[in-house]
């Protein structure tokens, strides 16, 4: 039977926003402005590595928002044409992770381990032993564990390496003969200059990443099969799996949030630069009021307000994955509503240059109205500065929702979430013996994302804004690059 | 100067007014106050006998807005609205909603010792640290130390704050023993528990500040007089330090007072982390036992003192920089 297919608020944001992006890059693809300034962004190696990274991220954020219920069995005696749903809702994601979902463990375990990390107190021989009895599912499959094991992690890790870096081959070799084709010359040609690194943008740079990728994914993939890779947290859930939907919520708040404050930002910001006077008092005056109450207590008064009227009206949601769901979509919401006054400020300033500027006045001159200025002529001379602002403001979203969370105006408890996962670690890291993977795990996976992702930011600005470009940290020239360049 | 001020106090009051009006609006009018007693009040045997009580002692009682039971003026200051407002002006803040708290003033004046004994060491230690650290890389740009150091502030500020504490006091209170996990004493024994929540916060923030102190600093030695002082023969160090430092402290001073607030509020990660009982601790507790009376009066201090600090900033520049006229 068909399962039934779930759009929550947030899924239907991020398809939407999918959708956006898909636009723009029509817009990219037919302006030789941006389409140069976005070529300038990948010429710069660390954000072209950090955007293959975000670009699996984003695949496993797509696969997480497609949600489906399954159709249950028609019990005996159930009127018939009535279909009765799973009360537990799937994403994508959970459906290719359904091993991970499925080996569920009774208490903690360490990473790749065979024997629980708990011991029980059991009688051989009549004396009483303290044991560690074996997982349900972890290294299960290995029937004498003690000689096993060793071989059996390397076995499979090897097998992974190997996968991973064949993977990165194809993906290597893929990229030689697109390349090729697009240059009009040799296959063999292209893979020699992309190898000695030449032409504007680093694909060698970018080839490394991908076998960083390939191979780490390889082994992961090949292990986690019947072993939990990062462990199991108290309640015996996989730890990977829960670091792997944790990239959703962070992705989703990064993204949804700054998105949420471009409406407000941008038509405020424009309109109080264009008009001046009393309209721009007046929406000075909105913005100082709002920048004025710090932040996280602003946050925090209306987190605990939405928190209230949730409460209040139970009977909303039809299962505890909505309801969650449309606490992320309203905490996006109130991020958004409360955090847009810098990117007003900043687009209110360069609206009262631009509109001094010959182009303007000259559009008025010939008897153009004030909203087709704005709209033409205003806003596509500051879209860079929304783009920059957006790219820089994600990562310290990402990192605002741990903090979030643990002042406990974060997401929901039950969702997975770094600050979730962190707050959770923080009490495993007191404990004697200490429990120390499931940090590990967040802290990895969370500094592997908002690293990739302030990366990319960096490059984006430095492409966008050419006054950054020259903060740049630059390694002082040697002097084999000096000879190679005037070989050159 | 003088007229100035009283007429950036005057817009700041009306600053504090439209706060009033939101935070009002947020607290009474999206969740009224019936919601509030019936949350505080608890159980399943919510009557409304209950409710009216609790209203009563707590002043809730009356007509939000508009009280068209009376006439002429008290029609608007006999309500909660009016009445919460001025006291709120008049820093009474009232009892907190929770049944066994008292009242708010005196426990916020109380704790707010306890934040700034951490804050304040704080905050001037970040502004050293960092801007030592910036003029470090500056002075040696174009070099590896630059490039490795701008690599590694990358690195720090990827890294959330939380990561810094769990590290910090698994390392430092856990295994080393050199510092105590948590705790406050009202004396001067308490610096063995502010060290540890001190460093971890200045390491936290340290890669923020100084990637962009060091991009302030570029920003100046690109410009004429740099190169005019370079031309007359000065060594470097001079113009770093009497130049390119003095021009750069005015957008220093902006970027590091816009902390200013935080200073008085604490630092309510660290301050609960380390059960340092100060105001971001009060927040937290107010947060998670839904005590609204609380968090509503903190939503006031913080704009407040917001406010009272961009004044402040307004006159350091005139110190920091005689080209500055406020008028």
């Amino acid at each position: 039977m068909m399962p039934k297919f779930v759009l929550l608020w947030t899924d239907a944001t991020v398809w939407a926003l999918v959708v956006c992006l898909a636009a723009y890059a029509v817009v990219v693809a037919r302006s030789p402005n941006l389409r140069a300034s976005w070529r300038k962004v990948f010429r710069d190696a660390p954000a072209l590595c950090s955007s293959l990274i975000l670009a699996l991220c984003v695949v496993i954020t797509l696969a997480d928002s497609v949600h489906y219920r399954l159709a249950l069995k028609a019990a005996a005696g159930s009127p018939a044409g009535v279909v009765a749903y799973d009360t537990v809702t799937r994403s994508g994601l959970d459906w290719v992770l359904s091993d991970l979902v499925a080996s569920r463990e009774v208490t903690y375990s360490r990473p790749l381990d065979y024997r629980s990390y708990r011991r029980d107190t059991v009688s051989i021989n009549g004396q009483l032993q303290r044991v560690s009895p074996r997982l349900l599912h972890g290294g299960a499959q290995l029937s004498d564990p003690e000689h096993q094991w060793v071989s059996d992690l390397l076995s499979r890790g090897f097998t992974g390496l190997a996968l991973g870096v064949a993977m990165a081959a194809v993906g290597a070799l893929a990229l030689f003969g697109l390349l090729a084709r697009a240059r009009h010359a040799g296959f063999v040609e292209t893979a020699g200059s992309v190898w000695r690194n030449e032409g504007d943008i680093p694909w060698r740079a970018a080839l490394w990443t991908l076998v960083a990728i390939g191979t780490l994914a390889g082994i992961t993939v090949s292990l986690m099969g019947e072993y939990h890779v990062f462990g199991t947290d108290t309640t015996g859930n996989d730890v990977l799996y829960q670091a792997l939907k944790c990239i959703r919520t962070a992705f989703v708040i990064g993204s949804l949030s700054t998105i949420a404050t471009l409406p407000l930002a941008v038509v405020l910001g424009i309109m109080a630069g264009y008009f001046r006077g009393w309209v721009d008092e007046l929406i000075q005056y909105f913005y100082t009021v709002l920048s004025s109450v710090p932040n996280i207590l602003l946050i925090a008064a209306c987190v605990l307000m939405m928190q209230v009227f949730l409460d209040k009206h139970p009977d909303l949601f039809e299962t505890g994955v909505e309801r969650s769901d449309v606490k992320l979509f309203l905490l996006c919401t109130v991020l958004g509503l409360t955090g847009w006054a810098s990117l007003c400020r900043l687009l209110r300033a360069e609206t009262m240059k631009l509109r001094e500027l010959d182009y303007v006045q000259a559009a008025s001159a010939f008897g153009v109205g004030a909203g087709r200025i704005m709209l033409r002529h205003v806003f596509p001379n500051v879209a860079h500065l929304m783009l920059i602002v957006t790219v820089l403001d994600f990562s310290s979203l990402i990192l605002y929702e741990a903090v979030l969370s643990y002042v406990g105006v974060g997401v929901d408890p039950s969702m997975n979430s770094f600050g979730g996962m962190l707050n959770l670690a923080r009490k495993e890291m007191s404990l004697d013996p200490v429990v120390w993977w499931s940090f590990f795990a967040a802290f990895g996976f969370m500094v592997t994302v908002v690293l990739s992702v302030n990366l990319f930011a960096d490059g984006v600005r430095d492409a966008f804004d050419p006054r950054a470009r020259a903060f740049r940290p630059r390694l002082p020239i040697t002097r084999k690059a000096v000879a190679a360049r005037q070989e050159a | 100067m003088f007229s100035y001020l009283v007429r950036r106090t005057l817009y700041g009051l009306l600053i504090l007014l439209g706060v009033n009006l939101l935070t009002f609006f947020l607290f009474f009018t999206v969740n009224t106050p019936d919601d509030m007693a019936r949350l505080n009040i608890g159980g399943k045997h919510v009557t409304q006998d209950l409710i009216d009580k609790w209203k009563v002692e707590r002043g809730y009682d009356k007509p939000l807005y508009v009280n068209d039971a009376r006439q002429g003026a008290a029609r608007f200051t006999d309500t909660i609205f009016w009445e919460r407002s001025v006291s709120l002006f008049e820093l009474r803040f009232g009892r907190s909603d929770a049944e066994s708290a008292g009242d708010i003033g005196p426990e916020v004046s109380r704790r707010m010792g306890v934040s700034m004994q951490l804050a304040l060491p704080l905050f001037v230690l970040q502004v050293i640290a960092s801007t030592a650290f910036a003029l470090l890389l500056v002075m040696f740009r174009h070099t590896r130390l630059d490039f490795w150091g701008v690599v590694t502030c990358v690195l720090m500020l990827s890294i959330s704050s939380l990561i810094y504490i769990i590290v910090g006091q698994f390392v430092f209170s856990r295994s080393l023993k050199i510092a105590p996990i948590s705790g406050y004493v009202p004396s001067w024994d308490v610096v063995k528990f502010l060290v540890l929540p001190i460093v971890l916060s200045l390491l936290a923030r340290l890669g923020t500040e100084a990637r962009l102190y060091r991009a302030m600093f570029l920003e100046e030695i690109g410009k004429d007089y740099v190169r005019t002082a370079r031309a007359k023969g000065l060594p470097e160090t001079a113009v770093l330090f009497r130049h390119v430092l003095r021009n750069a402290l005015l957008p220093i001073v902006t970027s590091a007072g816009s902390y200013l607030p935080y200073v008085f509020l604490g630092s309510l990660v660290f301050e609960s982390f380390f059960g340092l009982p100060g105001l971001g601790a009060y927040v937290i507790d107010a947060i998670t036992k839904q005590d609204f009376a609380v968090v509503r009066t903190m939503v006031f201090m913080g704009s407040l003192l917001y406010i009272a600090t961009f004044v402040l900033i307004d006159v350091a520049y005139t110190w920091v920089d005689p080209r500055v006229r406020l008028g």
